[in-house]
Order: structure tokens, then sequence, then C-alpha cells
């Protein structure tokens, strides 16, 4: 029986490098005891039934790489990018292994080593990076948009884009909004209000250029409880594109520029209507600030308690109450975001908002906390099995035969939108602070 | 080595192009499971679909000599699903269909990918119950299942794994499908080869479907946690409940060190000073048969000296109850990077002789332990805590679940409970049993895989 064994072929010093700075993950990675439970629960391996989909075997791979078991970074890479960094895994490992942490780490690594693509320099450097420059494409761009982009399903509102196709794959999915939410919004610095709260509102780029419905929702909610809203005009992205992506330089400026804005703020909260927003604000941050200055330490910490999404705020600092619904007609249904869910355990609250819309009935749909495949650029890397893994959670939703889904992730919108618009579905997909605000 | 590529194409001409893998970063992923053993890449893995895919698969692989291992969810402790560096795997992961339920009857037809706990929920939906719970039912494969005659918290009063197989289709090593078993009751007509493949560890053929015994589920239950300042005095109890002929559906056991390592991690407020607790579950046809159980069980377990006991009142308080055992295993793997995790097994009167051997044996080698485990079944799992890069230290695991394995036999006990062989305890086979058997069982193994490829390297070497 030939055990596995380091390869005897030659190693290029980057190649060494490489595995140098793996070695100092080897302590998260030694960690994980092969027990397979995470198979249970990963929606990639769900799709796929590969076990180098799985979690166990990522991390075997690399702790392999690691011990030029294999020295393939290319492929250990594609297998990494395969993972939508929803958190499932980590949430149900025995080990604790922190999962979460090392991929993360493992794909700037792996990043450094072979380089960003040029669209991924792009998009993390040019557009995500400074907020300015980007949103005026992106306004260009929503006035331009008529001209490449197809009417896929109107009672959605979705859109397809057949001359795009080789980038953003046969996707349908919301048009850019003709205005912007900071475009109409773009930025405000209230007293704290009735209610004696004063908050900082991070919008979130989905929410801000695709449905700033959702933004304006949450500014109404505000408005209605009487609380002081603090936004500065340039906030940038939360940084998890880049983060995901493995280009830490473009993640720290972005994070730097959304430091420079609401670091000398005095508010209570720091609200979004975004799980995953949320979730990099109050969990990343804390954990990739090594090399900043002690005050943009101080300014996280203080981030990291004040940061909450939405429904929570609502829930658990409000403390809203509605009437008791009363036998409505519009059957609605939750998906739980998994950076809500897992990683902020937050999955009580939007559902009490839910049930007590009045004219709603609440159902539960059968794995609500299972990921909808979207995953950020996962699902623009690896539409196929975004589209696979989306397409489990749409007949979960459709069997319970609902006429709104709601979520309170704009990323899990664009996503089940997708997949109800591909199936010709009759179902719209709401964020739950607009049915709370209509419900006002 | 690499297989040739004509081969290759055999099998994607069989399973398709996407179900053969052959890259090293795919290979690589299929080197391990859950046991702490060094990982061994196949030159190639294969995934059929269907019964056909199956029969051809093994076929192809018997005829051009490719050693076979036959995989799950590579979930097993044991290292059976640890591959030869120049064989395949096959895997059974797509064969994952639950083909009936049968009300009627009792029984259901899976396929051997069906994962265990979607299984045991699809059957509850259906007013039914299958038992068997082994930890890694989450993921764990039926097909593994049977494979390694898993057990669980239930094995006492339910038995295990092998007490549920009513029949099986096997295909053999010419790839032809062997039927054994019946929908029925009962069945004389053939040899009860469906037994013969518990616990075979994917050395005597390869599972093609699995006919189940199901049956209905308890109407009532009630949970009970028990503190005792003694380990014999537990197991003075154990053996009460038992005499008295009450035959709880679990009936688990926690050790001091194994509380300890609990109460560090979850701060749920266990009885750090306990020497041992003893969780404890009656089942049965009516609620009141039950309290009366219940009743028992407490006074055995007064009689026998408990300091404390607890008792559930409702399903949340069930649920605490079973909160330090649901958190053992996950308490002791995060206290230290290597879990090791063992289960010699004992006739459950000499559970006292075997917790005080651990321990001495952990305190001669320096190493950490805690055990918990099935005391109904004399079942335990002493579980050493270590780093695996650390030579020397894992080299004193080694020496240490040695020592255990020693004392488990003199005390008239088994390797294993419920874990299996595999590569971990195949040298240790004889030690159990004599050499005329292990001839007996390697001939046996012969006559149905001729060139020794099912799993070569497992079980009888």
């Amino acid at each position: 029986m030939s055990e596995n064994t380091p390869t005897s072929q030659p190693v290029s010093s980057a190649l060494q490098a490489l595995t140098d700075k793996l070695l100092k993950l080897d302590d998260l990675l030694i960690s994980c005891m092969r027990c397979g439970f995470c198979l249970a629960v990963c929606p990639v391996y769900g799709a796929t039934m590969k076990e180098a989909d799985a979690t166990r075997g990522k991390i075997a791979l690399l702790e392999f790489l690691s011990r030029h078991m294999i020295n393939d970074p290319e492929a250990v890479n594609d297998k990494l990018t395969r993972c939508l960094l929803c958190g499932s895994c980590q949430a149900v490992c025995p080990s604790g292994v922190k999962i979460m942490d090392i991929f993360l780490h493992a794909r700037s690594i792996v990043r450094d080593y072979l380089g960003l693509s040029a669209t991924e320099k792009l998009i993390f450097r040019s557009f995500l990076a400074r907020p300015k420059l980007f949103n005026a494409l992106l306004g260009l761009s929503a006035k331009f948009q008529g001209l490449f982009l197809k009417e896929a399903d109107p009672a959605l509102g979705t859109h397809k884009a057949p001359m795009l196709s080789s980038f953003i794959g046969e996707r349908h999915f919301p048009r850019l909004a003709g205005r912007s939410f900071h475009s109409k919004v773009a930025s405000l610095d209230e007293a704290a209000g009735s209610s004696g709260l004063r908050v900082a509102f991070f919008p979130g780029c989905v929410s801000d250029k695709l449905f700033p419905d959702v933004a304006e929702a949450t500014l109404k909610v505000f408005r209605k409880h009487g609380v002081g809203v603090f936004m500065p005009d340039g906030l940038a992205c939360c940084g998890i594109p880049a983060l995901a992506g493995g280009d830490m330089a473009a993640y720290h400026t972005m994070v730097g520029e959304n430091l420079a804005l609401i670091g000398g703020a005095v508010v209570d909260w720091l609200v979004t209507p975004c799980g995953t927003c949320a979730a990099t604000i109050k969990e990343f941050w804390p954990k990739l600030a090594d090399g900043y200055t002690e005050k943009n330490k101080g300014v996280i910490r203080d981030l990291h308690a004040k940061t909450i999404d939405i429904t929570a705020f609502l829930s658990d600092v409000l403390k809203v109450e509605l009437p008791a619904a009363s036998g409505g007609k519009t059957r609605v249904t939750y998906h739980d975001s998994c950076h809500l869910r897992k990683s902020l355990g937050v999955f009580a609250q939007p559902r009490s908002i839910l049930k007590s819309l009045p004219g709603h009935e609440y159902v539960e749909m059968a794995e609500a906390e299972r990921c909808c495949g979207s995953g950020g650029s996962f699902t623009l890397k690896h539409y196929d099995l975004s589209k696979q893994i989306g397409k489990r959670k749409r007949d979960n939703i459709v069997a319970v035969n609902p006429d709104i889904v709601a979520a309170a992730c704009p990323a899990c919108m664009m996503q089940i939108m997708d997949m109800h618009s591909q199936h010709g579905d009759r179902v719209k997909v709401r964020h739950v602070v607009e049915l709370y605000a209509e419900a006002l | 080595m690499p297989i040739d590529p004509s081969l290759v194409k055999e099998f994607e001409n069989i399973a398709g192009k996407e179900q053969v893998l052959t890259e090293p970063a795919d290979l690589q992923c299929y080197s391990y499971d859950a046991a702490v053993l060094n990982p061994v890449m196949p030159a190639l893995v294969v995934a059929p679909a269907d019964k056909e895919q199956l029969c051809k698969t093994v076929k192809l692989a018997y005829d051009n000599g490719l050693p076979i291992t036959v995989r799950g969810s590579g979930t097993n402790l044991s290292g059976s699903t640890i591959p030869q560096g120049d064989g395949m795997v096959i895997l059974t992961n797509r064969l994952n269909k639950i083909l009936e339920i049968n009300e009627e009857d009792l029984y259901a037809v899976v396929e051997p990918g069906v994962i265990t706990a979607q299984f045991a929920a699809a059957v509850t939906a259906k007013g039914l119950f299958y038992p068997p719970d082994p930890g890694s039912q989450s993921v764990s494969t039926l097909g593994g299942n049977v494979a390694h005659n898993a057990g669980g918290l239930r094995g006492l009063k339910y038995g295990v794994t092998k007490d549920y197989i009513m029949g099986m289709e096997v295909v053999d090593y010419r790839g032809e499908l062997i039927k054994t078993g019946s929908r029925t009751v009962k069945y004389v007509t053939g040899y009860n080869m469906a037994a013969l493949m518990a616990a075979s560890e994917g050395t005597l053929g390869v599972f093609a479907d699995i006919i189940i015994k199901l049956v209905p589920p308890p109407k009532a239950s009630k949970a009970m946690l028990a503190e005792f300042d003694d380990v014999n005095k537990a197991s003075e109890a154990v053996a009460g409940i038992i005499s008295g002929h009450i035959v709880p559906c679990t009936l688990e056991f926690l050790d001091q060190n194994c509380i300890r390592y609990v109460e560090a991690d979850t701060k749920a407020g266990l009885p750090v000073d306990a020497a041992a607790i003893l969780l404890i579950e009656v089942d049965g046809g009516h609620p009141l048969l039950v309290e009366e159980d219940a009743d028992k069980v407490m006074e055995v377990c007064r009689k026998c000296g408990s300091t404390n006991i607890r008792v559930a009142r409702n399903a949340e308080e069930k649920l605490k109850i079973w909160e330090a055992r649901r958190n053992a295993l996950p308490a002791l793997a995060r206290a230290r990077p290597t879990t090791v995790l063992e289960d010699a097994t004992v006739p459950r009167s000499q559970i006292p002789a075997m917790v005080a051997a651990v321990n001495a044996v952990a305190k001669k080698y320096s190493l950490e332990v805690g055990t918990f485990g099935h005391a109904g079944d004399g079942n335990l799992h002493p579980t050493f805590l270590c780093d695996r890069r650390n030579k020397e230290e894992f080299a004193r695991v080694e020496a240490a679940v040695d020592e255990i394995f020693d004392v488990a036999l003199k005390l008239k006990g088994t390797l294993s409970g419920e874990h299996g062989i595999g590569k971990a305890k195949a040298k240790w086979m004889e030690k159990e049993t004599n050499r005329a058997t292990m001839e007996f069982n390697k001939n046996l193994r012969r006559a149905l895989d001729p060139k020794l490829l099912f799993n070569a390297g497992n079980k009888f070497v």
C-alpha cells in the first residue's frame, strides 16, 4: 500500500512561498477530523455529490497543498472558488473548525500566487473600491441599459441580456434602478429622533443600485419610529466581494473608505437591510483588522457591537408590535439568508414580523435555512451550479404555493427572482422591511 | 499509478464522463475517511447512477484487476474506505433513491447511497420507525451502515443495523446481481447472505439495494439523568435496571473526564464532581407503562446510590437532558486538534473495570482521555485527545490504544462494537479469534472474491 507522500518534483520558489503561507493556517486546518458532517449541509456538494465540492474535501486539499502532497495551486483554487461561503458547514462542524477564516485566508494566499483576472481587478479595484466612479458608471448604465436588456418576466420585473451572456450567463435580473437610492438621498445627518435613537444607515450596494425600494422602505421605517439617521455620502462596498475573491488589497481599501466616513460619527447602531453587509461588518471586519491604526481598530470594535440587520433592529431594539394578523389572504413565506441565520443567528425576528403582517398568512417552507445558491460572485463564476442550487430553493418555495417569498438580503432576492423568472412562477420576491413598511 | 486511458474511456462509457474522476485534485478527496490514518490516493473514482451502471463498473474493474473500494459518505472510523494506491473507488452517493416504503408489510427498499437520517425522516413521515441511529446519521449512507453494521444509541432495546436487514441485492465479482433474503418476516430458502453482508466492510461484494425492516414507533417516552459518585455504582444501576426487566431505549454513560470536557465547552451546569452520569430513556406503547418503567428506573438508581436524579417533564427538558450526550464528542473534539475515538466493547458488567483501565492507561502514557458510550451495550468510546503532528505524542496514543484492546479482550470483550475493523484494527483480529478463524474467513473471502480485489487490506488480511 503506497501512502500519500510529498511529491518528488522540484518546487519553485513562488510555490514554496505559497505553501509557507498556507502552513500558517495549519493550526486551523488540523482541527478538521474528517467526520464529514459538512457534507450533509453543503449546498454545492448537495448539487454535485463531489467530495472536492464539500468543505471536508477543500480542507484536505489545502492541507495536502501545504505539505506538497499535491503541487497544483490552480486546481486547488478551482475547488476553493466552488464555495458559496454560506457558513452552513461551520454551523454544524462538531470540531469547531474556523472554516470561514480558513477559506478567506486561503483564497487570498492562492490569489496572491495566481494573480487576479482582468475582470476581477476591474471590479474589485476600479469599481467597488471607488464608489463615486462606480456610481457614475452605473448611473450611465441605468440610462442606456434599455439598449441591451430584454424584458424576461414583466410581473417580476426581471430582464435578460443576451449580448452579455458570456459574462453573466442566461440570468434574469432586475433592471438597474432608473434612479439609485443615493441619487435620491445623497446623505443624511440627523439628530436622534423621538425614539431617542440615532443610527448609521448602511444601505449596501445591491439595495442602493438594484432595489432602491428596500433602502427607501428602511428609511420610511426609521421615520415612522422616530429614529435619527446618519448616512454619509460616498459609502463604499462592505468589502465582501473582494474578500471572497481573495483580493485583500481592494478589501482593505473599501473598509478604509467606509471607516473614514463612519468612524467619527456618534450613533447607537449601524443598521443595514442586507444580511451579508451586516455579517461582513460585524464578523469579518474585526477579524481582518490586524494592520489597522488603533483608532480604526477602535471603530471596528465599536461597529462589531453596534451592527445589526433591519429585522433584528425592528424586533429586538424597537420591539415593534403590529396587531396580530387576522387570517389574511396573501400567503407569504420566508427564505433565511445564510449570513443572517448562520453567521448572526437572526431567524426568529423576520418571521415574527411576517407573522404579524395584516392581510398576510405566513407559511414556512421546507429547508428555509438552505442556501439559495447566490453567494455573491459565486453566481457569476459558476452560474450553472448556482442555478442548480437555486432550483432546489425555488422548488421548496413553490411547494408551499405562496404569493410572496420574503428575504432579508438583497443578494438572495436577486437569486430567487432569477429562479422564479426562469420558471415563470407567479411569486413576488420582497424584502421583509418592504412588507413591514407597507403595513405601517 | 495512472490508469490506462483506454480503460478510463470504458468507465466513462458506462457512467458518463462527468462521473469518472482522474485528476489528482479530485482523487485526493477520496484518499481519507474519518479514521486517523494516512491518506492514500486512488487511481480512479467512478460514480454509477443505477444498478446497471454499478454492475458494469464492478465487472470492468474486476476483469481488469483493479482493487475496488466502495465508498458512501466516507464517515467510518476504521479506515475501511481508504483506497488502494493503484485501485479505484466506486461511489454510491448517486444511488440514493428510496425505492419503496411499504406501510402494510413494514419494510422499505433502498439504494445503498440513501442518507440514514433522510431515510429515517421519510419513514417517520409515514408513521413508522427506523431505529438505528449511528452518530454520523446526518451524512452516513445506509449501504455504509450495513457494511459496518452501524449501531447507535438505541442498540440495547432496538438492536443495530443487522437486525433490520431483511434482504439485499449484491453485485458479485462477475458483475452479476445476487439476490438474498425477502420481503417476508420468515425466510429459509437460501443461505442468509444478507446477514453475512452486515459488517463485511466492502470485502464480499457491492450492495445494489437493501430491503429494510421497519417497526411502529413508540407512543411515549421519558428521559432522565442520574449522577453517581462512583463508576461502580453507576454500573450496578445499569445491571439493576436490566435485571429488573426494564429495557431502556437508551442507556448512555459519561465519565468524569468527559463531563468536565463538556462542561468546559458548554457551561451547561453539569455536575463536574460526579464520577459518572447515566442518561436513560424509556419508551413504549402506552404513557402509563412508560411512567411505571421510569419510576422503577429511578428507584433502582436511588438504591444503587445515585446522588441526584433529574427527570424531563416535557420535550424541552428532554432536549436539555440529552444536551450533555450530544455535546460529548464535539466538546472532546474541540479540546485538542486530533480526536482518536475508540470503541472497544465489553460485557456490560465489566464497564467499571474498563473505565478504570482506560484512565490508568491514559495516565501511564500521560494522555488526555474522556470516555462516553452506550452503557447498556458495554460499548464505550474512550476518546484520546492529541495532535497528530506531534509524532512522539501520537506514538503514545497508539501504544495506549493497543493496551486498551488487550484489556477489552481480557475482559471477554471485542475490538469494536460498531466502528469496524478496516485497516485500523486488522492486525488485532487474530488476537480476538485464532489462526483457524482467520484462515476460515480468508477462505470464505476467496470464494466470493477470487482475486482479492474487494477492499483488500481490510478486515481479514
